[in-house]
Formats: structure tokens, sequence, C-alpha cells
């Protein structure tokens, strides 16, 4: 069985926001760090003249993907630029001409071409378009279409379990057969015949659509809308049963799992040769007066994008990249969007309040939430008095950091953080 | 706005649920069996109670004070322990009786370790057994339902301890208090009202309080007094203190087992010593006695019983 426990949605604000397109902006900061791997080099000097789609930075590593511009004008600056997840990291600006002059090979390919592309020729378009992971983790993409050893299952991550994002599920709705192309892609890339389109109950209308269109290829696992139904490892042991082992990988149980974000990408980057540079991200929170799913340039600062859902109706108190269970809370709204960008969501004054710590209870609420099965409330124990060695043997490093375990504590322990903590500590 | 912003690890949301909204809860599911007790016993259950409460949270309030800790009387957890003090006494013993318990049982049961979450034993418990080991006059004097006469009487199971016949005790005089006991712990009904309320709530679950009842309820069955299988189980269940310890003292989170499996195996272990001790040992009642082993056996339970960590099933 796989625990999960139920939240509070919040998706409301923006689940019926049709996906809109964002101003470009004046100046785009193009990080060099937007995946798991290897930080790139720029490939361009300053002064020069890019294009939008035009490969910018680029490294030579098993793990790293390459980046793109996302709109055209001349490169004012390679510098340090506030990152939503380093705190900051070397960004190429590019200051916009308002032309939006695209490569000229970003074109339609001809279906006669797209059914004569080998896995290889597939893999490499992935890789020369850049696309990494886009739920969140951003590990290259490329990598995950060719794993070392066969896999018989694909399973297409639509869950979006965190509550306030919205992003996966208005595409699922809005771009249904194009995801659906996308899926073909990658399954006769990774040679697969079994195909699961993972949805939580609480995207009807994804379900519909995948309905109307997927044959019998295709099974539509409707899940829970539960926490954290969209993990990895749990949506494997969920749909499949399947365990992956402690410090393995999916592919290591035959699976490999795509999000259907870059599902989309690889749509893209396969039918009209284009590379990642923009993507769907959700801007909401009770602060803003008009939430909205946008779809926005890499490198936008996301002080743009609230500036587009204002009027502010409340001063926001704290402001998260990514989902308010796993996202990152930002210390300026300077920082700019990179590929792995879900969402954007502002809290007022009263619900990102510190509550204070009290003494555990053993109430055992943690222990019950945890969906990797461990006792955080020990790990938090050991933690504290920095017992590295006994923070390992309960288990630390199993931590997925979902954060479900601080969510459920009466005593508002630290537990999340004291464990990723443990976790640094035992990995030094 | 670029100043003030919050910057913390996530996650960012919360439940919402609070330790002294926890203990309050408690509080309420406890109040029927105290209503119902000061019904069947009179004005002087009331007073127990009060004393006792009183106590608890002025010991624990001025030991925090002398220990320069923050000052938490008002989260409920004193307020409980007192309550549940009161609970276990008879209720006709001296006004001094409640005091000296409660001061015991927040002084040396829970402040001496640390305070809330650091005790290994239930405090209330623990002043209970200090009472019971100093002035078992008083402790096993009980008087009868509605007697202002304090004419002491035996409880059931006294009596049946000293090889007496029961007569005049019918399940349904035990299922609603009519019979000698301690102030809480007689009415089986309000305290079921208040289990209920707390197993709906899910602030406790069924693993320790029906593994306990239904291992009391077997084992007492088992060795009955006219041979094997021949025991009054329904008796045993439904008299002494079992089923008040049963959902309201083994559930204490703090003392008990963190996970359901050791919760089930607490619950087994509880029932078995009360059977025991009831059967064979030399006092009538042993539910106290044994929720206290049992807490005392919680540390090696919780180090047996972990949960299984996913990714690590045996291929």
């Amino acid at each position: 069985m796989v625990r999960l426990i139920k939240l509070p949605e919040h998706k409301h604000e923006t689940e019926n926001q049709a996906i809109e397109k964002m101003p470009l902006p004046a100046l785009a900061y193009i990080h060099l760090s937007q995946h798991l791997g290897k930080i790139c080099e720029p490939e361009i000097k300053i002064q020069d003249i890019v294009l939008r789609g035009q490969k910018v930075a680029s490294v030579k590593a098993h793990v790293s993907s390459p980046i793109h511009a996302s709109i055209s004008g001349k490169v004012t600056a390679i510098e340090d630029w506030p990152h939503p997840v380093l705190g900051r990291c070397k960004a190429i600006v590019i200051e916009n001409d308002g032309a939006d002059r695209a490569l000229d090979q970003e074109r339609r390919r001809a279906p006669e071409e797209i059914n004569s592309l080998t896995p290889d020729q597939i893999r490499n378009i992935v890789f020369e378009a850049g696309i990494v992971g886009m739920g969140g983790a951003s590990f290259p993409t490329h990598i995950k279409l060719n794993p070392p050893k066969p896999v018989d299952t694909l399973i297409i991550n639509g869950a979006e379990c965190e509550p306030y994002l919205t992003g996966d599920y208005r595409l699922m709705v809005e771009k249904t057969e194009e995801i659906l192309s996308g899926i073909e892609l990658v399954a006769k890339c990774l040679g697969v015949n079994k195909v699961y389109i993972a949805i939580e109950d609480n995207k009807p209308e994804a379900i519909k659509a995948f309905n109307a269109i997927c044959d019998k290829r295709y099974v539509i696992s409707v899940l829970k809308s539960e926490y954290p139904q969209g993990g990895e490892k749990q949506l494997i042991k969920g749909i499949l049963g399947r365990e992956v082992p402690r410090g393995r990988l999916p592919f290591d149980v035959g699976v490999v799992v795509h999000n259907v974000a870059t599902i989309f990408a690889i749509y893209e980057a396969i039918y009209t040769n284009k590379p990642l540079y923009e993507r769907v991200v959700t801007v909401t929170g009770s602060c803003l007066s008009n939430p909205k799913n946008l779809l926005v340039r890499i490198g936008t600062p996301i002080k743009e994008l609230i500036g587009y859902c204002g009027p502010l109706e409340e001063e926001p108190a704290k402001i998260i990249i990514g989902g308010p269970m796993m996202g990152i809370a930002q210390y300026t709204t300077d920082v700019a969007v990179i590929k792995s960008t879900t969402g954007i969501v502002l809290m007022g004054k009263e619900e990102a309040a510190i509550a204070e710590e009290e003494f555990c209870i053993r109430c055992g609420a943690c222990v019950r939430a945890c969906p990797a099965g461990l006792m955080p409330c020990l790990i938090n124990l050991a933690s504290e008095k920095e017992l590295w060695t006994e923070s390992k043997a309960y288990s630390a490093l199993d931590c997925i950091e979902c954060g479900l375990c601080n969510y459920v504590c009466p005593a508002r322990r630290k537990l999340t953080q004291s464990i990723k903590r443990a976790k640094l500590e035992i990995s030094k | 706005m670029e100043n003030r912003l919050i910057v913390s690890s996530s996650p960012h949301l919360h439940k919402g649920e609070s330790v002294s909204r926890i203990m309050w809860m408690v509080a309420i599911s406890l109040l029927p069996a105290g209503v119902a007790g000061v019904v069947i016993f009179g004005l002087n259950a009331l007073w127990v109670s009060i004393l006792a409460v009183i106590t608890a949270l002025a010991t624990e309030g001025i030991l925090q004070v002398l220990t320069k800790r923050k000052v938490s009387i008002l989260d409920g957890s004193a307020f409980v322990t007192g309550l549940l003090l009161a609970y276990n006494l008879p209720p006709n013993v001296p006004i001094w009786l409640p005091v000296i318990g409660s001061f015991f049982a927040i002084a040396v049961g829970k402040q001496v370790f640390g305070g809330l979450g650091q005790n290994i034993f239930n405090p209330a418990l623990v002043g209970r057994v200090f009472l019971m080991a100093s002035w078992p006059k008083y402790m096993t004097a009980f008087s009868r339902p509605l007697n202002y006469d304090a004419l002491t009487s035996a409880t059931p199971l006294a009596s049946l301890k000293e090889g007496k016949i029961l007569e005049n005790i019918s399940y349904l005089d035990l299922f609603l208090g009519k019979r000698g006991g301690c102030i809480g712990e007689v009415c089986i009904l309000a305290l079921l009202l208040g289990a209920a309320f707390l197993l709906i709530r899910g602030y406790i679950s069924w693993h320790i309080p029906a593994t306990y009842i239904a291992s009391t309820a077997i084992l007492t069955y088992i060795f009955g007094p006219r041979g094997l299988f021949s025991g009054d189980w329904l008796f045993h269940i439904l008299s002494g203190g079992l089923i008040l310890g049963a959902f309201f003292m083994a559930t204490d989170y703090v003392t008990s087992p963190l996970t359901r499996k050791g919760q089930i195996i607490f619950g087994i272990g509880c029932g078995l010593l009360t059977a025991i001790i009831r059967l064979w040992g030399g006092y009538p009642e042993g539910a106290s006695y044994a929720i206290l082993m049992m807490n005392a056996a919680t540390p090696i339970i919780d180090r047996y019983t972990k949960n299984r960590v996913y990714g690590t099933r045996p291929l």
C-alpha cells in the first residue's frame, strides 16, 4: 500500500484559466544552470546578436543539456543573477530587440520525416532542443529516453499532486492530441508497449480528453488526488505495484516516467524543431487578484509575471517557486524563470506565518504520513542532537523530502528541514 | 516587498492541528465520565476532581517558572493529567489525597523528565500508584453509589478476588456504573461516548483499545473459576478500570508506541498483564500496573516495529 494524504487543493483559482501568452520581457536572464548536472558554458560573447531558439550555452558532459535564447536581441552581459534553486548563478542577459526573430530551422517537420525517425535520431533532437524534466527535477530528458537496460512500461505523469499548480492540467486539456503524439514518439523511442497515463481524479476534463482520443494501447490511470501521488517512486508503486529498490532508479524495475509538460516539449521539438525556450507557469496565491496560467519565455523575471497577474490584493509575505510542499521560497522577485519553474505561489502574511516549535508528543502522525516508511520524529530528534550515525540508522537517506511530516505535525516541528540537514551531513 | 519576504525551507503548508487542540479534545472527551461520576457518587467526586486539576495546573506552572521554561499550563496536558488522576481515585478520599497525587504525577511523573513529551510513564498513573503504595487504606475504600455515609464497600472485582459470589449486580448495572469504584471508571456508557468522539475525530485509533480489551476478555474467559473456558469475560470488561485505561490512558501518545504494529503489541501486552494480575496477582485490579509496565516496554517495541522503508522489499 502507498501511504498518501489529501491536501487542500487550492487549484480552483487557476484550473479554468486557459494558458495565456505572457508578453516578452525587456531583458531575459538565461541561467547557465537549468538542469541537474554540469553547469553550461556560454557559447556567445557580449554584444553578440542572438535569435530566438539559438543555442547560447552548452557543456560536454554526460548529464547536461544545451540552453537556448528565449528572445531575439543583443547579449548585454553575462553576470550573476538570482536563481530559483541555487540562490545566485551566472546568467546570459539578452536585451529584447522587440522583433522576436526565430532561427530558420524552427519549422514543421513533414509527417513522413517524423515517421522515419529512428530512436537515436529522436534522442538527438530532444538533446539538441535542451529538454529536461519539467515537473521540477530537471533531469536531462534524452538520458531518460535511453535507459541502460530495456524497460517494458512508460508512465506519463499527469498527477500534478502539488496544491495550487494547474499548468500540467491546462496542457492536458488544451494540448491533448499533441501530448498523445509526443507519447507515441517516446514509446517508440523506448520500445515499450505498455503506456499508462496517470491523472488525479480532481482533473476530470483531462481524463475525459484523453479517454476521447486514446486507443487501447494506452491505459488512463485515474488516481485519487492525494499527495505525493506524483512522486516518481510513489507513482510506480501505485500503478504497477513495483517498488524501486533503495538507491536505484525506475528503469531498474523496467519503468520510465515522463511528466506531461516534458512530453509536450518533446512533441514541439520533434514536430516543429522548437527548442525548449518557453514553458507554462501557474502564477497564483491569495495575494493576486488575477491568478493565471502563463506561457512564459525562459529567463523572464518573476516580477513581470506577478505584475501581469496583479494588481496585488495583499502584500505577499512569501513567494514560492514550485508548489507549497516542495517549492523554494524566494528572497527577491528579480529571480528568473528556468526550465523547471512549474509555478509561483504568493502567500499572504497569515499563510506564511511561522509557528513556534513545541516538544514532540510522539503522536505518530508523521510516522503514519511518511510515504517512504520512515519515522520522521525520531530522525528529527537525532538530527537536532547532530547524531548523524543515528540519523542514518533511521534511514534518513530514504527521505523523499515531500514535506508531509511537517504538514501533519501538531507540534509544528521542523521535521523535513532537520531530515534534509541530516541527509547533507550524512553524505559529507 | 523585497526585503520583507519570508524565506524558509519547504514545506510551506500546514494542516493546522496543534498539541493544545488535541489535549483539549481529550479533556472534552473525558467530561461525560466525570459528570456520571458526580451523579453516581455525589459532590465529593466533584471536589476531588477540581482539586486534582487545580493542583496539576499549579504544579506545572510553578515548576516551569522555577526551571525558567515557558509556562504552558493552558496547553491542556496538565489538565488532562489532573483529571485522569482524579478519575482513578475513590470518590470519598480525604481532600488532601488528590492534591498530593496530582503534585506527584506532574512533578515526578512529568516535569522531572523535562515536561510534555519527555516522560516515560503515564503521569496520571504514576500519581495513582504512588498513592496506592503510600495510602492503600484510602485508595481501596470505596463508597457505595449514592451513599453519603461513606460506608465502605468492595468493588465487584475485589469481591470476586475474595471469592465472594456476586449478587445483585447485573451487566446493565455495571454498564451504567451502579457499583463501587473510582470516580471516572464506573460509567462505561459515558466512557464509551467520550471514546467514540476521540475515535471518530481520529485523535486515537482502535489499535490499542481493541487489542487491549480483546486480550483481557480472551484470557479471563479461558481461565475461568470453573475450569477452562468458563470465565465471565463480559464482567471483566465492564468492571474495574479497563475501559478507562484502554481508551484514555493506554492511548497516551507520549508513552505508547509510534507505529500501528507496535500499538497492537502494546495493547495485547496491556491485556495480558491486566488479566494476569486480576486472575493470579495480589491486587483485584491490574489496569494501572499493566499500562505502566507496557509504558516501560514502549522504547523496545518501537525499536522492533519500525515501518518498512520504501525500496527495501526483499526481492
